[in-house]
């Protein structure tokens, strides 16, 4: 029987010629990865275990993202503690501030990861770099420390679900609606412990910024990965980045799914997912009546080029609503340079929204636009659960970042429509 | 190894954020933080918990974030066991890592009252519940796994196999 291309991407780092559902295997990792919430602990256990040397300096990222510039000082110790291990480690991959952006942005925009790679990661939404053709899954700091000292991660080999895409998006919606659908569909467990494998001729219409948005919020369904195949997007994407060589992996023929979805991109309309679960969605046009006291684009979700361009162009000589905070959050050093270059930034501020350097900030809650009780807030993040972005009374809704600024301007919740 | 205690009880989709809210993640210390176990969704809990009481919720228990800290709270506050219909995996991966026992058990997680008091014996994944005195029988853990319970955690049984 065929393999998945999940499958066998895991039994080439496992050093195996086949795989099965269910095997618990041993895998070489290619690149593990902590942040400045999930290192510490991380370090922690790895001392704690006696280890003094990491396995490869070259194959572990540490970056300091979701509460830095630092926000406070307990969040200080933490960043510390983190730049102290990786410079006593000489970890090559290591981001702090002025050179951070958030990670899962970060690291495909650096080449760090590439086509064919095995990774873990200390924080959820690793996952993300399925889009570039690799296995990447969230795992928790006892992993993290684990896959430094030995360049070794456990798993147990995924089924998977296959989503066969067709067709092509509309204007006002992106890869953001795509995930939202599907996981509205499919459900928060809908593919607990499993692959989410994205093929068929649609593909070829998806940017690499929908692609890593989609996969970023795999793990919003339960799924252990998302992956698309390699093709010319993801080639022309990592050319002049990558700093190892791209191995490219495909399904088998005969690979078998647990299940097969069918997706026509033309389908998909501006969707929200309403509070308190990312499967509450909704199309953004039956939502008109919410009214929203605070919008946030950015997060490692939609913090891309392509989410700043869509929020310029919705937000460019217009005015966000009175009444209404809009937080706009470029990933990426990067992004954010090329934001202030190409005028956005100018824009943005004219229009009455405020700009941030990289950070995770309140996606989780952390800071940089904390809701108060009873207030709403629009957001290209991944979670709505209660209490994610602050009073345990406030909700967020999840949307695209056409959605979110066209909110900003009416100050309630609204798709996109070009005028 | 077993644990007896009253139960704590909880719907489906419990989130690592109600666990343990991100605000609090600024820290490391598990003593801290354990303070804030899940008070977005039961500010008694932290009051009422003892050591080895039990934690029986629905479908998808730990659903969200990596943060280890979520099964590390649960742990430094006392639970001795968690029963679910199912965990999110990275929930379960954790909890298996740092030594925090879990069961799968639809039935037992279906039936189980608060405040009941269970005994549950994670060698046999038998679960008796004290006040009906009907057992339930968990999904046992495959035998990888429960090496690396018997060692301590993901780092000791490595750290055995490295020392062996």
């Amino acid at each position: 029987m065929g393999m998945t291309m999940t499958q066998k991407i895991l039994a080439a780092h496992a050093g195996l010629d086949t795989v099965t559902v269910g095997q618990l295997i041993r895998a070489k990792i290619d690149m593990v990865l902590g942040n400045d919430i999930t290192t510490p602990v991380a370090v922690q256990e790895f001392e704690k275990a006696g280890f003094d040397k990491v396995y490869d300096k070259e194959k572990v990222a540490i970056v300091l993202d979701h509460f830095v510039p630092n926000k406070d000082i307990k969040a200080a110790e933490q960043s510390k503690v983190c730049r102290t291990f990786a410079c006593g480690h000489s970890i090559s991959h290591f981001y702090d501030v002025g050179k951070m952006g958030i990670e899962h942005a970060l690291l495909p925009e650096q080449g760090v990861v590439t086509a064919g790679d095995c990774i873990i990661g200390a924080d959820s939404h690793t996952c993300t770099y399925g889009a570039l053709g690799a296995f990447s899954t969230g795992v928790g700091s006892t992993d993290m420390a684990a896959g430094m000292a030995t360049g070794m991660a456990w798993f147990k080999v995924p089924s998977a679900i296959q989503f066969r895409l067709t067709g092509k998006l509309r204007e006002n919606c992106s890869g953001k609606d795509v995930i939202l659908s599907i996981i509205g569909q499919i459900g928060v467990d809908g593919a607990l412990y499993k692959s989410m494998e994205f093929v068929g001729e649609g593909v070829k219409n998806l940017s690499m910024d929908d692609r890593l948005c989609i996969c970023n919020m795999a793990v919003e369904a339960g799924a252990k990965n998302g992956i698309f195949p390699v093709d010319e997007t993801t080639m022309a994407y990592m050319k002049g980045r990558t700093e190892r060589q791209p191995v490219i992996f495909a399904a088998d023929e005969d690979a078998e799914y647990e299940q097969v979805i069918h997706i026509n991109l033309s389908d998909i309309v501006p969707t929200v997912s309403c509070p308190h679960l990312p499967e509450n969605t909704r199309n953004a046009d039956t939502l008109g009546d919410v009214k929203i006291d605070q919008v946030v684009i950015g997060s490692c979700t939609n913090g891309r080029m392509e989410d700043m361009e869509a929020a310029y162009r919705v937000l460019a000589g217009k005015k966000v609503k009175d009444g209404v905070r809009c937080i706009i959050i470029p990933a990426t050093m990067q992004i954010y340079r090329e934001c202030v270059q190409r005028g956005y930034v100018t824009a943005f501020i004219d229009a009455g929204a405020v700009v941030s350097t990289p950070t995770c900030g309140p996606c989780l809650g952390g800071y940089m636009g904390i809701l108060a009780a009873g207030e709403k807030c629009i957001a290209t993040t991944n979670r709505n659960f209660v209490g994610r972005m602050g009073h345990t009374d406030s909700e967020v809704y999840l949307a695209s970042p056409y959605t979110a600024a066209a909110s900003a301007i009416r100050g309630y919740i609204t798709a996109y429509k070009e005028a | 190894m077993q644990t007896k205690g009253k139960t704590f009880r909880y719907g489906n989709n419990v989130d690592t954020d109600v666990i343990i809210p991100a605000r609090y993640l600024n820290t490391a210390d598990a003593k801290e933080l354990s303070l804030h176990c899940m008070e977005d969704i039961d500010k008694e809990f932290v009051k009422k918990v003892e050591p080895g009481d039990v934690v029986v919720a629905g479908w998808n228990f730990g659903c969200g974030s990596s943060r280890e800290h979520a099964p590390l709270v649960l742990k430094t506050c006392g639970v001795g066991c968690i029963i679910a219909k199912s965990f999110a995996r990275i929930f379960y991966r954790n909890a298996i890592n740092i030594g925090l026992p879990i069961l799968e058990c639809e039935e037992a997680a279906e039936e189980i009252k608060a405040g009941d008091t269970v005994t549950v014996d994670f060698d046999t994944g038998e679960i008796v519940n004290g006040r009906t005195g009907k057992s339930y029988r968990a999904q046992p853990f495959p035998e990888f796994i429960q090496d690396i319970i018997r060692a301590g955690g993901l780092l000791a049984a490595i750290g055995g196999e490295e020392n062996a």
